[in-house]
């Protein structure tokens, strides 16, 4: 029989080896080789429906009664970070790989994996070279190339389950940091692992807890960011939907390292389900004597309250952070004083990324060397990624730092669709840049994407092909910065939108070659003269792509063209009369009847009709539209 | 006494002192706008920058809300310094072209026109909060605030709904570096209720 949370609840634990026991007992009451079958439940399968796919599979093992042996339990777990392939269902012990699952397959499943030890070819995954189908997770370059870390448990445990996380190792760190090590210990470990923050900037993170350390006595506070404002990412979210208690584990070690008695999360409203999984995590955590007085018999107190964020991206921003936790407007605040010396209330604080505080717990766990032995020299451990855009595999990876950019996107992103190369990767968010095919080698980690004129930023990367123009991307990222502007200091203010201006003047055709150089220099202006970090790299989108695509720039201005095909005041569409065999699709898609011709007989465009929106080229089946 | 260099005279400052604060101390000129002595700084129109420099190492500051430290080394009128505030000014003038301050400000930075278009030819209110500061911390009333985010941002009264904490004792428009709140006193003195002073629309 599994332990279940009943056997938990009138537990409380008063010491280490009282938690290493009942992590011994869940252990052996759990067969490793016994058949299991996982769901994810992440937000992506979800939305896909796997809820539907759990109901029918438990119906169809009920169904199946008498001819399974051994009832496999279900188990929901978090994201496994494929969600472009979800619904997914894995059996372990063997790790059948199934995707795409319907309500509909889990008769089959059930009859022939469950029942008979046979896989459901039509629903594995089949490699987009070869097309040759694959059964376990390990034999999927997606997974293959991938070193989980920070997602270990994520997709093996149910986050709503406390034992399941214990089983899985959670609290082992914090345990021993409160009940063998000093504070000042804890923090030297931290150092000694190397560990950079995943928020954004890469600050050492035992750095920072030594800066808050260094006040002795008083109140001080931890605070974790789940502001995750980055358009596509969820890095943050999948961790906490996936394994709440890795977060909550990391703070208790920070709040225990610094002297805190008390931490907020500060998450975003949007992720009603990682709210109430870190509200799970958290009530199950107390009532085991994990958080609240006296944790583990260690003297130590702490506890951790959830703010729900309102959504601004500039909130993530550390000072505007604390002013919205204290209530107050979200605007950041000049430094100094830093937040390690007057932060949240004016105390001090540490303020960690979702992802770094999931590291600390491992590093605890593990010890700062095992740490240490990941990734480069400057870029210890591992870095969580949503990988989007035009890439085969659309999903959230983990890979070690200083792996290449291309063995992030070619083989465990799968590759570009319809090309053997990207023509950009964008990464670091809006504050990050886009980095070319020429750049492929470059190793991902904090230092070299600085110097590529990128950045980590908190692990958005988006992959773009011939169809995006660099122009229009610049301009996609000046346009969201302003929205999101808080609008307090005019180099930002102004500059973010006039910045915008000039790229519109661009897409238009117009400009010179000399507004280039203006735009480098009031770039600089806008770089060095905002109070936060938002206007500081607001320009990079700019800057970056006028690094390593300053022919398409000089395209638009000089040629009045836009390589791309995208910017509307720059194309003409127009009718291969070779290739149109006057299948008439384009006559029906066209909204303003600027398509005209006979059926059977080439077509053709009227021009001053066109409004250059492109239906005419998704109709076509031939290929016979044009973008010039 | 700390002491440190601006522009490459050696001075001295009390512990608590800004670079501001110092630099005018010794007659140092620095250009501000959202600066005033009766209020917090804030740190917002970033005029009032100056280059730190350290070895190879270089990096702007607010001086009115940067503390002096022992050994800075600090430049107010840099390239860098002056590249900003150019930028800064030609934008101004094109977002609040009515503000004749702006313009003889962007002047003396030998910046005469604007390169950008302008969307309200009437607008003067360059959003530099002092009218909000003076009207909470010297006045205590509250009346007015900023409204909204980003580039939409406006002054008004608080929420935008009309209220009647304003006691029309022209603080704002004392504090106020360009013409903007004087406009808008004039429309509502002796009525005694705030409504809009900046609006993007
Ligand atoms: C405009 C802006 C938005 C930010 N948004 C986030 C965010 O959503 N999540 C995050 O962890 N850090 C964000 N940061 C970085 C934080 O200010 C801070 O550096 C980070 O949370 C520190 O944690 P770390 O050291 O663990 O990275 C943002 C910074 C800026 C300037
Ligand atoms: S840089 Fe932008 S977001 Fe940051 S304080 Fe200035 S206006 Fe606000
Ligand atoms: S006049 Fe009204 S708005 Fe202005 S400072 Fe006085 S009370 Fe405030
Ligand atoms: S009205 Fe005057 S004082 Fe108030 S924000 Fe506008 S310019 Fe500044
Ligand atoms: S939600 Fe299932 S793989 Fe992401
Ligand atoms: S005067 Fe210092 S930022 Fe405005």
């Amino acid at each position: 029989m599994q332990a279940t949370a009943k056997d938990t609840t009138e537990l409380r634990l008063g010491s280490l080896e009282e938690l290493e026991k009942l992590r011994g007992e869940l252990r052996a009451a759990e067969d490793p080789d016994q058949t299991r079958i996982i769901v994810c439940h992440g937000t992506g399968c979800v939305a896909n429906g796997s809820p539907g796919v759990t109901q029918a599979l438990k119906d169809a093992l009920a169904a199946a009664g008498e001819q399974v042996e051994v009832m496999p339990g279900i188990k929901t777990t978090g994201c496994h970070g494929f969600c472009s392939r979800g619904p997914l269902v894995i059996i372990k012990p063997k790790n059948i790989f199934y995707q795409q699952v319907k309500p509909a397959d889990a008769e089959e499943i059930v009859q022939q994996t469950i029942v008979k030890g046979e896989t459901v070819e039509r629903l594995l995954y089949k490699l987009p070279q070869s097309g040759e189908a694959v059964e376990t997770t390990e034999d999927i370059p997606f997974y293959a190339g991938q070193e989980r870390v920070v997602l270990k448990n994520i997709g093996q445990i149910d986050p709503t389950k406390i034992d399941d996380a214990i089983r899985a190792g959670a609290y082992a760190g914090a345990a021993k940091a409160l009940t063998t090590m000093e504070p000042q210990q804890v923090i030297d470990e931290v150092i000694k692992s190397g560990l950079r923050g995943r928020g954004g900037a890469g600050f050492p993170t035992g750095v920072k807890w030594n800066l808050a350390a260094k006040h002795q006595g008083g109140q001080k506070y931890v605070l974790c960011n789940a502001d995750e404002g980055d358009p596509g990412a969820f890095m943050d979210r999948s961790v906490m939907e996936g394994d709440p208690h890795a977060v909550v584990e990391g703070m208790i070690i920070g709040g225990y390292a610094i002297g805190a008695d008390t931490g907020y999360v500060y998450v975003r409203a949007e992720y009603p389900l990682a709210i109430k999984h870190l509200e799970k995590a958290l009530a199950d955590a107390r009532a085991l004597g994990l958080l609240g007085e006296n944790i583990l018999g260690s003297g130590f107190n702490f506890d951790i309250r959830i703010n729900r964020g309102a959504g601004a991206f500039v909130c993530g921003e550390e000072t505007a952070l604390m002013r919205s936790v204290e209530g107050k407007v979200g605007e950041p605040v000049p430094r100094p004083p830093y937040p390690s010396d007057k932060g949240l209330f004016g105390k001090p604080s540490v303020l960690n990324n979702v992802e770094t505080w999931a590291n600390v717990s491992r590093i605890l766990d593990r010890g700062a060397d095992w740490f240490a032995s990941l990734g480069t020299e400057k870029s210890k451990g591992t870095k969580v990624f949503a990988l989007v855009g035009k890439v085969n595999n659309v999903g959230l990876v983990e890979v070690p730092m200083g792996i290449k950019l291309k063995d992030i996107v070619m083989t465990i992103g799968g590759g570009v669709p319809g090309s053997d190369r990207f023509k950009a990767v964008q990464t670091g968010g809006p504050s990050g840049g886009c980095l070319p095919w020429e750049d492929a080698e470059l190793p991902v980690d904090f230092d070299s994407l600085i110097a590529a004129g990128s950045m980590m930023g908190s692990g958005g990367m988006i992959v773009m092909d011939d169809r995006d123009c660099m122009v229009d991307v610049a301009k996609y990222f000046l346009g969201f910065l302003e929205e999101e502007s808080c609008g307090k200091c005019f180099p930002c203010r102004l500059g973010v939108p006039r910045l915008r201006e000039t790229l519109n003047r661009f897409s238009k055709g117009e400009g010179t070659i000399e507004d280039i150089d203006d735009l480098y220099s009031m770039a600089e202006a806008i770089k060095a003269g905002s109070l936060c970090a938002l206007g500081g790299t607001a320009p990079n989108a700019v800057l970056s792509t006028l690094r390593y695509f300053r022919d398409e720039y000089e395209a638009h201005i000089l040629e009045h063209r836009c390589p791309a095909g995208v910017c509307k005041d720059l194309i003409t569409y127009s009718i291969d009369p070779e290739a149109c065999t006057g299948c008439h699709a384009c006559f029906r898609a066209c909204p303003q009847n600027a398509v005209s011709g006979e059926k059977k007989k080439p077509h053709t465009i009227d021009e001053s009709l066109c409004i250059r929106c492109g239906m005419c080229l998704e109709s076509c089946k031939f290929g016979a539209v044009q973008v010039q | 006494m700390l002491s440190l260099t601006i522009d490459g005279k050696k001075v001295e400052a009390e512990a608590g002192w800004t670079l501001l604060d110092t630099a005018r101390q010794y007659g140092i000129e620095i250009p501000t706008l959202c600066y005033h002595e009766a209020v917090e700084p804030f740190g917002a129109c970033r005029l009032c920058v100056v280059e730190l420099r350290q070895g190879n190492a270089s990096r702007l500051v607010a001086s009115c809300v940067y503390p002096a430290e022992e050994g800075l080394e600090v430049h107010t009128a840099s390239e860098k310094v002056n590249n900003v505030r150019r930028w800064i000014l030609e934008m101004l003038m094109s977002e609040c072209p009515a503000s004749q301050e702006i313009k003889e400000m962007a002047a003396q930075y030998g910046v005469e026109t604007t390169r950008f278009e302008i969307n309200d030819p009437e607008q003067e209110c360059i959003l530099c909060g002092l009218c909000v500061r003076a009207c909470a911390q010297v006045v205590g009333a509250n009346a007015i605030s900023t409204v909204g985010r980003g580039a939409q941002k406006e002054i008004g009264s608080p929420y935008l709904v009309p209220g009647d904490a304003c006691v029309a004792c022209g603080t704002c428009v004392t504090v106020c570096p360009t013409g903007a709140m004087r406009a808008r006193f004039e429309r509502v003195r002796g009525v005694p209720s705030v409504v809009m002073a900046r609006s993007v629309k």
